[in-house]
């Protein structure tokens, strides 16, 4: 496969750069018919932390549901972000996988540098910014997703407080937090958003502690941008109502549910695995939303009221089609100030840095 | 009900739960400490407890026999532990180590099957008239049994170690291993017992994160907690009634700085994650500073090995 | 019935021969642990042992795992014969990169030969203050330091995450949690070329020298080994307990701070909110397998890695659960820990021998 050859230019490298090169080349014309083409997956999480590295290895599975014998996966899991990201990823490389995706944005500068050295392997790097001939970066706008539920939640909500439990204040979480508020406040101008950061992705107890918490507050909707689905249990228990993240957590919170976003990256990485079989991998820069799939929600609670399933309905349906944009002005800042005027989108670059909070949102972002 | 006496309660009820865990681990590991042996792997047998404790509960439908389960995977690998170190005389610390490492990964096989399983957990108790008393009815009169028996634990260990004979002997030979077996006491096999209950403890504290406080399984949820366990006992400098003041003390601060995080302080979370630690840390250097009344309650032999030849 | 009999002294040939015995039982355990997995055996222990070994990146990988542990490990044994429980020295750690990584983000602009050197000092000494407080709190206030360091390593990991967040992140990275990379003069020398084998493998195996010397050669060593057991008898040295306590969280700090640095200047090359993957809870263990001895300590922190390694190895090649191999790695330190019992100690079958003299297990 791919990466014999490249180890073997390594040590032959007083031989002849020039044959080296002819033994890559003829390596990597195109994938051979018998052998499956070999993915693989590095994890930040375990498998069953219910959220992200969940969902990513449903995407795995149906990777080998679509395809059978044709590929071959390989995941490695709970990944450290820091020196074993790159033994790892390197590892697989020289293994001969064909095709990496690198799930967490920890592993950028690892993936990249390891992709330097095979060239002929492809890399696919989740939530990153750098990109090389062999390294795509891909992401989901998962903000679209928090456009649809703050809107339900502003609809819903009786106290006018959301809580929100947050894991780190990157940007990422941040942009989630004001896409939220904004959509909330737009059909209930009175609402506020207050954040709790339990500086984990997932702590269970913490988690649990932290909705505990905001309800406590006076919140009655609780959404979450953590892993576990301990937040809405604690929600349910208290009898308020919420959203789950990343994935279905109905069976956790059959009352509490109202939806959930779920990442669903499963036709992306069918996908991009079909156009290795097929010879035709570029390197590209992704960002898909709910028009692509991507980004998906759960089926509406049956107590959800009719005019808030319209309404959220209303919102995806402007996603599709363009028609609306979750950071869409009028946007103020906390202090009341106008930022963003009206008829005006934020562009992607600013989104992809978010680092302040809208009007609404209660507490402030350290710098 | 007020709506702040009603708010006032209810983060009561928060640090409880935050709290519980913490104290039945810590209790657990106190007695197994006052006996001279330190065992490090308490993260690792709250996770064997977790995860067992959930999966009996899930699958036979009671509660009960859940914790059964969990208490008895915590003193299963307690006996690893007990084998190895009191028996071959392995390094107590390495091997706790190396427990909690085995622990996590054990749990973490076992529990494969449970992801995306939902269990309704332990019910609350619900006295009628007393559980509707205001205030004090959720105070005192709604909780799960386990919580009660977080308290009940601590007293009888408090009263066991302070007024039975067999608690003397346990701090006896905790202080002085050579002196006690030279009286005649069994040494080993008091520290096997004492290990076992720790490990008895640490199995009931996993039942609790994994039956009431979060009631889900996933991998690792203990989240460090064996560790500030650990961290507790030596907080409490040995006496039971300071553990339990210490365990609410952490617990109370996480919830209090998670409470000001959502009122909108202006202060970086992390600087308030950070305050159940400094707490502790300044708390125990107040305490601390009587020497003599530490000494008195350490157990001095903690640690070491014990061959009854030496 | 089995019983332990006490030698009269240390058998020097179980020494050596311990390790041998406890891995032969490692592999029939893991026999049985992979057959009732339907893991194939054969690969199974190929993945383990021998796969991470079988090329020169392998084994430079193996050094890099193994250095940091090692560094740390030595300075924890000498602490440890003195009855000195740090048990921080991941906080210690994370401190020594968090004080590196910020004089490389400095001297940003600068790219000198000096700006490494100045990096390792700062590293050192941020890991020698974050071990200062628990010894000034177990000296002047009788701290007890298991409590004091290992809280220290929470606040040292929210410190370095704040940090990470807010003002040591990367000014063009989009806000994201990372500092900048650091230039080539911020960047540990390799050692072979293509490798990440750095310079801290060289120091790491210095330091175990160091620490070989103190403790066999020098009064110093001698007062921390007799402090361990007699806590009186170290002042007759002309040593106090303070002074031994001191003298021993300062020198893993400094040792750790050092490591850490060399995590951030060296394979990562640049400030993360996580630098370190547990190695100064794994260089605890590493410590007592290395029998609290600095060549002891070469020995366990290798096979430590190598159980790293190979379980990384495990889940590529067979598509192992992480879970298994925290099963496999429990076993093989359980019986690497249990195996020295036949160092002091004789098996003895029956029931024969002096009554009172050896415990039946």
């Amino acid at each position: 496969m791919f990466a014999l050859p490249i180890l073997k230019t390594a040590r032959l490298k007083k031989v002849s750069l020039a044959f080296a090169a002819v033994l890559l080349s003829l390596s990597s014309v195109s994938v051979n018919a018998a052998d499956p083409v070999k993915v693989g997956f590095v994890y930040v999480g375990p498998v069953g932390d219910h959220g992200w590295t969940y969902r990513h290895d449903i995407g795995r599975q149906a990777l080998e549901a679509k395809f059978g014998d044709k590929v071959k996966t390989t995941f490695v899991e709970s990944v450290p972000e820091g020196a074993d990201a790159e033994r790892v990823i390197r590892k697989l490389a020289s293994d001969g996988h064909d095709l990496i995706f690198t799930t967490s944005f920890g592993y950028m500068n690892p993936t990249n540098k390891v992709a330097k050295q095979f060239p002929n392997v492809k890399f696919e790097h989740a939530t990153g910014y750098k990109r090389a001939d062999n390294v795509s970066t891909y992401s989901a706008r998962f903000y679209e997703g928090r456009a649809v539920i703050g809107t339900m939640a502003g609809m819903m909500t009786k106290s006018n407080i959301a809580g929100y439990i947050a894991s780190f204040p990157i940007p990422e979480v941040v942009r989630g937090i004001n896409a939220f508020t904004i959509a909330m406040r737009k059909v209930n101008p009175d609402a506020e958003v207050r954040v709790v950061w339990v500086n984990s992705w997932y702590d269970p107890g913490k988690e649990s502690d932290a909705a505990k918490t905001l309800i406590d507050q006076g919140a009655d909707i609780i959404t979450q941008h953590t892993d576990s689905p301990a937040p809405l249990q604690a929600a349910q228990e208290r009898g308020v109502v919420g959203f789950g993240q990343a994935s279905d957590v109905a069976a956790f919170a059959p009352d509490a549910q109202l939806t959930a976003i779920i990442d669903d990256w499963n036709q992306y990485y069918i996908d991009r695995t079909q156009a290795v079989i097929d010879g035709t991998w570029e390197s590209q820069d992704v960002w898909h939303g709910i028009d692509s799939g991507m980004v998906g929600f759960a089926d509406y609670n049956a107590s959800v009221p009719d005019d808030v399933k319209a309404a959220a309905d209303v919102i995806k349906e402007g996603i599709i089609d363009g028609s609306f944009h979750p950071f869409q002005g009028p946007i103020n800042n906390q202090a009341g100030e106008e930022i963003l005027a009206e008829g005006e989108v934020l562009d992607d670059g600013v989104l992809l840095g978010m680092d302040y909070y809208v009007e609404g949102v209660q507490g402030s972002l350290p710098k | 009900m007020s709506p702040e006496s009603n708010m006032f309660v209810m983060i009561a009820l928060t640090i409880i739960s935050a709290a519980t865990p913490l104290v039945y681990a810590a209790i657990g590991e106190l007695v197994v400490e006052k006996s001279g042996v330190l065992n490090l792997g308490v993260e690792g047998m709250m996770l064997a407890g977790a995860v067992s404790g959930f999966a009996v509960a899930h699958v036979s439908g009671s509660a009960m026999l859940g914790v059964l389960a969990g208490v008895f995977a915590g003193m299963l690998l307690a006996l690893i532990f007990a084998f190895l170190t009191l028996g071959l005389r392995a390094s107590q610390v390495a091997t706790g180590l190396a427990l909690t490492i085995f622990g996590i990964g054990l749990s973490a096989l076992m529990g494969q099957a449970l992801i995306g399983i939902a269990y309704e957990g332990i019910p609350s108790l619900n006295i009628p008239y007393l559980s509707d008393i205001p205030v004090l009815g959720p105070l005192l009169f709604q909780h799960d049994l386990l919580v009660y028996g977080s308290f009940a634990l601590v007293i009888a260990v408090s009263y066991f170690l302070k007024y039975t004979r067999a608690g003397l002997i346990v701090r006896a030979i905790g202080d002085s291993p050579e002196a006690a077996h030279a009286l005649g006491y069994p040494v080993l096999r008091v520290r096997y017992l004492a290990t076992l209950f720790g490990g008895a403890c640490a199995g009931l504290s996993g039942c609790y994160l994994s039956m009431a406080y979060a009631p889900m399984w996933v991998e690792s949820m203990s989240a460090g907690r064996g560790w500030i366990a650990l961290a507790l006992v030596v907080f409490a400098t040995w006496q039971p009634g300071r553990l339990l003041f210490g365990a609410y003390l952490f617990g109370g601060i996480t919830i209090l700085q998670l409470h000001a995080q959502a009122i909108g302080i202006n202060v970086p979370s992390q600087l308030m994650s950070m305050l159940p630690y400094v707490a502790t840390i300044i708390v125990l250097v107040l305490i601390s500073r009587d020497r003599g009344r530490i000494r008195k309650n350490a157990p001095a032999s903690i640690g070491q090995a014990f061959h009854p030849t030496k | 019935m089995i019983r332990l009999e006490a030698r009269a002294e240390p058998s020097k040939l179980m020494g050596f021969a311990a390790p041998v015995i406890a891995l032969l039982v490692t592999l029939f355990a893991g026999l049985i642990l992979f057959a009732l997995l339907g893991v194939p055996v054969g690969k199974a222990f190929y993945a383990f042992f021998i796969e991470p070994l079988s090329s020169t990146y392998g084994l430079s990988e193996l050094g890099v795992k193994a250095a940091p542990l090692i560094m740390i490990a030595v300075a924890l044994s000498i602490g440890y014969r003195a009855n000195v429980w740090n048990i921080g020295a991941e906080g210690q750690l994370i401190l020594g990169g968090i004080c590196g990584g910020a004089v490389a983000l400095y001297f940003y602009e600068v790219e000198k030969w000096y700006v490494l050197p100045l990096m390792t000092l700062a590293g050192i000494l941020g890991g020698m203050f974050w071990a200062a407080i628990p010894a000034l709190l177990r000296t002047r206030f009788n701290a007890n330091e298991i409590l004091t360091s290992l809280m220290l390593t929470y606040i040292a990991a929210l410190l370095l995450s704040l940090l990470v967040h807010g003002p040591l992140r990367d000014p063009d990275g989009f806000n994201f949690p990372e500092s900048r990379l650091f230039h080539a003069a911020a960047t540990l020398p390799i050692i072979f070329e293509g490798t990440r084998l750095h310079i801290g493998a060289l120091v790491a195996l210095l330091l175990v020298v160091v620490g070989w010397v103190l403790l066999s050669r020098t009064l110093l060593g001698f007062a921390l080994k007799v402090n361990g057991q007699a806590p009186r008898a170290g002042a007759y040295a002309g040593f106090t307990q303070n002074r031994l306590i001191w003298f021993s969280l300062l020198f893993c700090g400094a040792a750790a701070g050092c490591a850490g640095l060399f995590e951030v200047a060296g394979p990562i090359g640049q400030l993360l909110p996580n630098i370190s993957p547990g190695y100064g809870f794994t260089a605890i263990i590493v410590a007592f397998l290395g029998r609290l001895h600095p060549v002891g300590v070469v020995f366990a922190g290798l096979v430590m890695a190598l159980s790293y390694l190979g379980g990384e190895s495990a889940q590529i090649s067979l598509n192992l659960p992480v879970a298994v191999t925290g099963v496999f790695q429990g076993m093989l330190l359980f019986f690497l820990l249990a195996a020295d019992v036949l160092i002091n100690y004789r098996v003895v079958w029956g029931r024969r021998g002096t009554a009172g003299r050896g415990a039946s297990l």
